[in-house]
Parts: C-alpha cells; sequence; structure tokens
C-alpha cells in the first residue's frame, strides 16, 4: 500500500465566512424525517453529552453509552480552570481572531487552521449556551460573568466556576441530556463498553458492547456512531486521567478503519503533585496559576538531602529564571516540564524519591503577606496538604510534570468525520484542534463546540448524502453476529491466558517504558528501543498475564486486560509516530531537533503535516499516511520565552 | 515502597457476589501499607495480594481519584467516605489510620442502592430524580448573550454551593431514614436560585420529590447526618428550601 495525502474537507472561502457559508451550503433532514434515524454516541463526556443532548433536541434518536454508573461522572468533570470563549467582555482587545490566533500558534502550527477558526466562532455560543441551562459561572457583583487570564494568555479570556468548570458544564450538558431522556429520545446506557465498532456495507453502523454488570454482550444498530470517549493518556499508567479512561474504543475503530493522528502528540503538565511511591494509582493536578507567585528551584549540588529551609540561596538553582530570564518561572507547560527532567536527570531532584522540584512560595509570603497568597491558593495549598501531609506555607510545595492530556487521536475531516464513513470523532478522542500542544480552558471549549454546534450540523449533511437508512440494517444483520463472536473470542483469549502476573503488573510496566522512552524528551534510540520492549512487553503479556474471575458478571480484571492490551498496542504506534516525526513540536520534543538554547525547533519544511496511521493488518507495519497543513492566515514563527 | 513508617492493618470487607447472592464481611491482613497511599490505594495494595493468591479482587466503584466524579462510595467504619469531614474516599490517606487498626469496609447501605457486588452499589436512582425535572428547558441555540441574564453574585454563588454536589449518595447512605433529601435539595436549590431556573420551578420541584418519593428514599427527620458526612459539605439549608418549594408549589398546584 503507498502513502495517501489525505484531504481535510476544508470548505473553499476566506477563513471568516467558511463555516457559516458551509453551513447553507450542506444538506438538511427534513425535520419529520430526523426521528428515522438513530445515532449511537459512545461516552458522555462534554462531547458526548452535548452532542447527545442536541442531536436528540433536533429529533434523532440517540443511543449514549458509558462506562460509569451515571452520564454524569465522565472524566470531563476533573477540569478545574475553566473554559475559553472569545466574548471580549473584559474590553482587553481579545476577539475571535485572537482566539484563533493563539490556539494555532499555542499548537506551535500543527492544527487545521480552518477547524481552529471554527472553534473560535463557537466559543462565545458555549458560553451562551451554558448560562442558559443555569451553569454557576463566577459574576461580578453587577451581575455579570467574570473573566481570568488563564495558562499565560495575555487577555481574559476564561469563564470559570469556582475551580470546578469542568464539572458545571458536564452537569450542564448532561442535564440537558436527562431532559431528552425524560422525553424518550435518549436511552442511556450506563456501565457499558464498546468493545467492537460493526461496519456494514464499508459504513460505521453500530456497535458490540460489553454490559460490565452482566457481562453480556450486546449488539446495537444505528444510522451513525459518533466517537466521544476522551483521550488515552492512561497508556502511562500514571496520570491525571480517571482511572477507567482508556483508548479502546478508539483503538477499535482504528483496527476497522479509522486512521489514528498524531499520537505522540502529548501533553505533559508541569505542576502536579509527585508520585508518593509504587503503590500510586494516579496523578493529581495543581493548577499551573501557582507559577504566577511559586518560585521553581533545585539544590545546586547533587545528592543534597538537606531540609529546603537550611538551603542557603546561593546553594539553590532557580533554573527557570536563570535559563529564561523573561518568562520565569512562567514559561509554557511543556519548557517547565522538561527542564524539571532535566535537573532530575542530573540527580538534583528532591523528596523522598528524589523525582521532583521544589514550587517555594518563601518569597511571595514575604512580599505580600500569607493572607493573600492564602485568598489566591487557599484552596489549591489545603489540597495539597490534603495529599502530602505538607504545609506549603512553611515550606515549598514539591511538583512534578504528569501526563495530562493527549492532543493525538483519531483523525477527522472538517465535518468530525474519521476516515471511515459514518464514523465521527469528537472532543479530546480526535485530533483536530490543539495541533501539538493544547492551551489552558481550551480543552472544554473543543469538546462543547464539536458536541453542540458542530456535529449536529455536519452529520446531518452525512444523513441526506449517504442515505444510510436506505441499506436495511438491523442488529439481525450477519455482520453484528460476526463482530460479536470476534469480540466475545477476544474476551475467552484474556480469560484463558492463565498466566502469573496481574493486569496492573503490565499496565505500570508499559507506563514505566512510555515514560522513559515516549515521554519528555525523545530520542532515535531511545525510541527504538522502546518499540522493541513494548513488543516484548506485548507477547509476555498475551502468554503470562492472570485475568481472575469469570466471563460472566462483574470482573474488573478483564475490563482492565481488554483496556491493558490495547495500550500496548497503541504505546507502540505512539513510539513509531514519536519516531518518524524527527522534529520537535509543542509536547513532542525530539532530542535531535532543538535550538542552540536546547528549544523545541520545528521542521516546517518536511513536517508541517498531520501523520495519520492506517491499520495494516497485525502483521504488518502500520502505514504512516499524511494530511498536509497550509497556513494562509497565521504566520510560522518559531517560538521564544527568553 | 518499604518504610519504617509503614502500617500492618485488619479490614474487615463486606464481599457479595451479586444482586441476589447473601454477603458478609470478610477478614483480611494487609501489611506495609504507606501512610502516604490514598484509601483506594490500601485496596489496590489488598486487591492485587488476592490476584497473587488466584482469589478474585474486592470490586468497588472509583473513576477519578481526585474528589469530584463522584464514583467512589464505601462506609468506613461506619462513616460514608470515611473519618475525614469533607473528604470522599479516594481523598482519605491511610495516614489518618493508626499501624495496628482494623478497618471495617461496607457498601453503601440504602433500598434505592442495591448492592451490585462487595462494594458496588446501584445508584441510577439518583439519575431517574435529576431525569425528572433536574434541569433548564433550553435547547442548543435557544440562548441569548449569556450578560444579558444578571445575576446576583450572592446568588449565584449559593447556587454553586449548591451545584457543588457530586451525587456519591453519602448523604443516603448516612441517613437512618435513607433519605434523598439532600442530593434532591442540592439541585432544586441551584435552579430556583437562578433566574434560568425560575420558570419551571414549581413544575421542577413537585416531579423530582414525587420521583424520589417512588423510588423508595425515606422521609427527611432533620438529623442532618447527611451534611456531617457530604464531601462537598452541601448544607442542609437546602433541605428548608426545598421545602418551602415544595409546599409554595403544592399549594399553587391545588389552586
Amino acid at each position: 500500500m503507498s502513502i495517501k495525502k489525505l484531504d481535510g474537507k476544508v470548505p473553499a472561502g476566506p477563513i471568516k465566512t467558511k463555516w457559516d457559508q458551509y453551513k447553507f451550503d450542506m444538506k438538511l433532514v427534513n425535520p419529520a424525517n430526523k426521528r428515522k434515524f438513530k445515532v449511537i454516541v459512545l461516552g458522555t463526556g462534554l462531547a458526548g453529552a452535548s452532542a447527545s443532548a442536541t442531536l436528540a433536541e433536533l429529533g434523532y434518536h440517540v443511543d449514549a453509552f458509558c462506562i460509569q454508573d451515571s452520564a454524569r461522572r465522565a472524566h470531563s468533570i476533573a477540569a478545574q480552570g475553566g473554559v475559553n470563549a472569545a466574548k471580549a467582555y473584559p474590553n482587553d482587545g481579545d476577539s475571535i481572531w485572537r482566539l484563533f490566533y493563539d490556539t494555532v500558534k499555542g499548537g506551535d502550527y500543527r492544527a487545521r487552521e480552518a477547524n481552529v477558526y471554527r472553534l473560535a466562532q463557537v466559543s462565545n455560543n458555549i458560553i451562551d449556551q451554558c448560562a442558559a441551562q443555569g451553569v454557576p459561572f463566577a459574576r461580578e457583583y453587577g451581575g455579570t460573568l467574570s473573566n481570568r487570564s488563564f495558562g499565560g494568555a495575555q487577555v481574559s479570556r476564561t469563564f470559570y466556576a469556582r475551580g470546578q468548570t469542568g464539572q458545571q458544564l458536564l452537569l450542564g450538558a448532561y442535564s440537558a441530556m436527562m431532559k431528552e431522556v425524560n422525553k424518550g429520545k435518549i436511552t442511556v446506557h450506563t456501565r457499558s463498553e464498546m468493545v467492537e465498532l460493526v461496519m456494514v456495507n464499508g459504513k460505521a453502523r453500530g456497535v458490540i458492547t460489553r454490559n460490565i454488570i452482566t457481562g453480556a454482550f450486546e449488539k446495537h444498530a444505528a444510522d451513525a456512531v459518533l466517537l466521544c470517549t476522551g483521550g488515552y493518556g492512561n497508556v502511562y499508567f500514571l496520570s491525571t486521567n480517571a482511572m477507567t479512561s482508556n483508548s479502546s474504543a478508539a483503538w477499535k475503530c482504528y483496527k476497522k478503519g479509522a486512521y489514528f493522528a498524531n499520537p505522540c502528540y502529548t501533553q505533559i503538565h508541569p505542576t502536579c503533585i509527585p508520585v508518593h511511591g509504587e503503590g500510586q494509582s494516579k496523578l493529581t493536578l495543581m493548577s499551573e496559576s501557582l507559577r504566577n507567585d511559586g518560585r521553581v528551584w533545585v539544590p545546586k549540588e547533587k545528592g543534597d538531602s538537606r531540609k529546603p529551609a537550611d538551603i542557603p540561596d546561593e546553594e539553590r538553582d532557580y533554573y527557570l529564571e536563570t535559563k529564561y530570564p523573561s518568562f520565569g518561572n512562567l514559561v509554557p507547560r511543556d519548557v517547565a516540564s522538561r527542564n524539571a527532567k532535566l535537573v532530575v536527570d542530573e540527580k538534583r531532584g528532591v523528596g523522598a524519591t528524589s523525582v521532583a522540584v521544589y514550587l517555594d512560595f518563601r518569597d511571595a509570603i514575604k512580599r505580600d503577606g500569607k493572607d493573600l497568597i492564602k485568598e489566591k491558593y487557599g484552596n489549591l495549598f489545603d489540597m495539597y496538604n490534603r495529599i502530602t501531609d505538607a504545609d506549603p506555607y512553611s515550606e515549598p510545595m514539591m511538583i512534578y510534570p504528569a501526563v495530562h492530556y493527549t492532543m493525538g487521536g483519531i483523525w477527522v475531516d472538517y465535518n468530525l468525520q474519521t476516515s471511515v464513513k459514518g464514523l465521527f470523532a469528537l472532543g479530546e478522542a480526535n485530533f483536530s484542534d490543539h495541533g501539538a500542544n493544547r492551551l489552558g480552558a481550551s480543552a472544554l471549549m473543543q469538546g462543547l463546540a464539536d458536541g453542540y454546534f458542530v456535529v449536529p450540523y455536519t452529520l446531518g449533511n452525512y444523513l441526506v448524502t449517504e442515505k444510510p437508512e436506505q441499506e436495511n440494517v438491523t442488529a439481525d444483520n450477519k455482520e453484528f453476529d460476526e463482530a460479536l463472536s470476534s469480540a466475545k473470542a477476544h474476551f475467552d483469549k484474556l480469560m484463558s491466558i492463565g498466566g502469573n502476573r496481574s493486569v496492573d503488573s503490565f499496565h505500570k510496566e508499559l507506563g514505566l517504558l512510555m515514560w522513559e522512552y515516549v515521554g519528555m524528551g525523545r530520542n532515535e534510540a531511545g525510541l527504538k528501543k522502546g518499540i522493541e520492549e513494548i513488543k516484548k512487553l506485548r507477547v509476555e503479556f498475551w502468554k503470562n498475564v492472570k485475568v481472575t474471575g469469570t466471563i460472566e458478571g462483574i470482573n474488573v480484571e478483564l475490563e482492565k486486560a481488554n483496556r491493558v492490551a490495547d495500550f500496548l498496542e497503541l504505546g507502540e504506534l505512539m513510539a513509531r509516530d514519536a519516531l518518524e516525526r524527527v522534529e520537535s513540536c509543542g509536547g513532542h520534543f525530539r532530542e535531535e531537533s532543538q535550538t542552540e538554547e536546547n528549544e523545541a525547533k520545528r521542521d516546517d519544511d518536511n513536517f508541517a503535516h498531520v501523520a495519520a496511521w492506517e491499520y495494516a493488518g497485525e502483521n504488518n507495519d502500520p502505514i504512516r499516511n499524511i494530511e498536509e497543513l497550509t497556513f494562509e492566515n497565521v504566520a510560522l514563527t518559531q517560538r521564544s520565552y527568553k | 515502597m518499604s518504610n519504617a513508617n509503614n502500617m500492618s492493618l485488619k479490614l474487615k470487607v463486606w464481599r457479595q457476589n451479586d444482586e441476589k447472592s447473601k454477603g458478609k464481611m470478610v477478614d483480611y491482613s494487609l501489611d506495609d501499607v504507606s501512610p502516604d497511599s490514598s484509601f483506594l490505594e490500601m485496596i489496590d495494595q489488598l486487591n492485587e495480594k488476592l490476584i497473587d493468591k488466584g482469589d478474585e479482587p474486592i470490586a468497588f466503584d472509583h473513576d477519578c481519584r481526585e474528589g469530584i466524579c463522584g464514583m467512589c462510595s464505601m462506609m468506613i467504619n461506619g462513616q460514608a467516605h470515611g473519618p475525614e469531614a469533607e473528604t470522599t474516599t479516594c481523598q482519605l490517606h491511610m495516614r489518618k489510620f493508626k499501624d495496628g487498626d482494623t478497618i471495617a469496609i461496607e457498601p453503601f447501605r440504602a433500598k434505592a442502592f442495591p448492592v451490585h457486588k462487595d462494594l458496588m452499589v446501584d445508584r441510577s436512582s439518583f439519575d431517574a430524580i435529576i431525569q425528572a425535572g433536574g434541569y433548564v428547558n433550553v435547547n442548543t441555540g435557544n440562548a441569548q448573550d449569556a450578560n444579558a441574564i444578571l445575576i446576583p453574585k450572592v446568588d449565584a454563588d449559593l447556587a454553586m454551593d449548591a451545584a457543588a454536589c457530586i451525587g456519591c449518595g453519602a448523604c443516603v447512605a448516612s441517613c437512618k431514614n435513607a433519605s434523598a433529601m439532600l442530593f434532591v435539595s442540592a439541585k432544586v436549590s441551584q435552579l430556583a436560585l437562578l433566574p434560568q431556573g425560575k420558570i419551571e420551578r414549581e413544575q421542577r420541584v413537585l416531579d423530582m420529590v414525587d420521583k424520589m418519593d417512588s423510588l423508595g428514599f425515606g422521609n427527611c427527620t432533620n438529623e442532618a447526618e447527611c451534611e456531617a458526612s457530604c464531601p462537598k459539605a452541601i448544607s442542609i439549608s437546602n433541605i428548608a428550601r426545598l421545602n418551602r418549594e415544595f409546599l409554595s408549589a403544592a399549594v399553587k398546584s391545588r389552586s
């Protein structure tokens, strides 16, 4: 097979009017006909819940699926900071154009311009919609909405609901869903996991799910399938993702022909609470606003085990301030993370594990007083204290980077349709809008944009154009039985291995390999080694994994085994993608491609494209297709934070 | 990591195979528990030990492990989410216990929360209550400019206090009547305090209370156990507001 050049199907015309014109050009489904269509939505996070609600309001029948016991618990709920929009309420010069520009630049010029512009355009509708639903956004005394600056943005465009913005936006979308459940337009299948995509006549026509409570495999047919299952950060085992966040639904789609784009683009967030030991199960993010007042440092001497208070100033290395005098502690996420790893690799890390750096508020407290610091960061300090039992008012916090978000995902065109007809991908599950690096408060915006304001239009156009309803496909078609048998065989195989190692032990080992070789800094030798090690581990998994219990009923180990089996394949693809992309960009840092000052150096001549990987069968290497990226509205420049 | 501060614990855990079978408390001992582990990481450690022996691990609900998804539950020594105030089980750390402690771990118990397995319970009745009216009937695309709805900061803050409910069910599990009044009142309050919710406020409270009653939750007798156990500190003043809203709506609906 040869390399394909993919068409993102971006409509013609000036960027500012593309989406409006395209909305007019797309075909509409007659209101009376919408009830004849059924749509499957996988996942009920911001993307899935907003799409389910909106499609049901339009008249479609929706079957929504989630792993948790309620649609309200998807991991979007954990987002703290806020949601961006170009409302420009603070009168500080923000605009749709500026949000668009910042997002393309922040993504290190690896996103599709037209998608990003559309995202910036609909951002304002999101705020209006959420406010109308009763989302309790923060407000000023005059009753208007409050905004703050977030993640180094030079304008205040972030709307928030205390430190629980994700929760409140998700509860808004969930409540909109539940209103449609009450009208009979949505059926929610909780505690259900998608285990296979069903293709009929070259189109996605349904899924096989496994009921987590009964263990039963179920067939579900529809006219289209929406993949809204989030990112794949848990391939690293330790991440800020929820425990059940996984890549399996996306991976099953990949194996049925959906291309996986830019899997090496992962975001590693600099301010997380460090690992406490082997029993650690997940990592907790601390808001990066802490870097506004905290100073990052490590001892100058290797292996200095004195208490931080005993280390005098001249023996401390405030490495970000020294290296980046103009940005100091406020350098972007990727730069801050990479530098933390550098000092830890030099054996200058701190704390019981030596895998942490200090974030010190001593000088801020001296300057502003404890009360002001408490007012600004009190809840974060309390959270830190609860988890670590240390008091950040009297001793420095310890932080270390952790995997937080994955910019890569299933390749989609401008319609959010994947390379499989009838299969759409929304939110973090797709690859499109954040390029190689996501800006703070943009994830919530993208999930809701896709679900509330993009897919409801583009899906209609698909249904009218392709007319899937005329093919008379039901769950009784043989393709459904075949898919069910193959899914069940996969689970039977996992049950039958009877090895000696727990699922988690494989997952943890994979996580360490990924962190070591496909983590913050990547190089050719390491990636090649990583690929070999992952392959070896995968072989061992299929010989030696131990899954207790039975295939019927609740079996958490079996669920995990299915997910880890997929992570073991995805991890290799991530390493391959990182190996082929011989440039640094955003969250992907190839050590061979850096400036003289050790900064990420892009190679626009050779890599201003999306890598979209195509599955080629179990024993063949996947094919790296590309989509060329053109930048007509934002000029390509090298980022610099000196 | 093995460490001198690590603890040895005696655990009494509820094991129940499925909804129909009878459950019982089973004793386990666990050594080398790091005080820095979360409570759920301690159970992970026990589960790894069980898997090693070829036994089935303990099934329990959990997901975000940062105190916001509302998935984790558990009665720990008789208290929903354990001994620490305003803390979910996933955010409870083992340093709150002592070496040699005996810890009893049971599922949330209520007629409306049947046990699925071990410590996992079925809380779908909460979804059913929200489905009955816990929303504003506004379709996507209907919204006016967000700043066209002005809301006094004090009302917005009170609404946010109520909206912070994570739907975990600790209130039900702690209540001797297994009442869901705190959960219902949090949603009713949030929407009654905001202008967006005012149009449907009467029908909403009638429908949600009606649904709550039909699902087998008990009545509120003002013991305030719910408030004491709530990991998000939802105030029982919301229950007072719910009662006012209900009374007002009930009177009007009869006339």
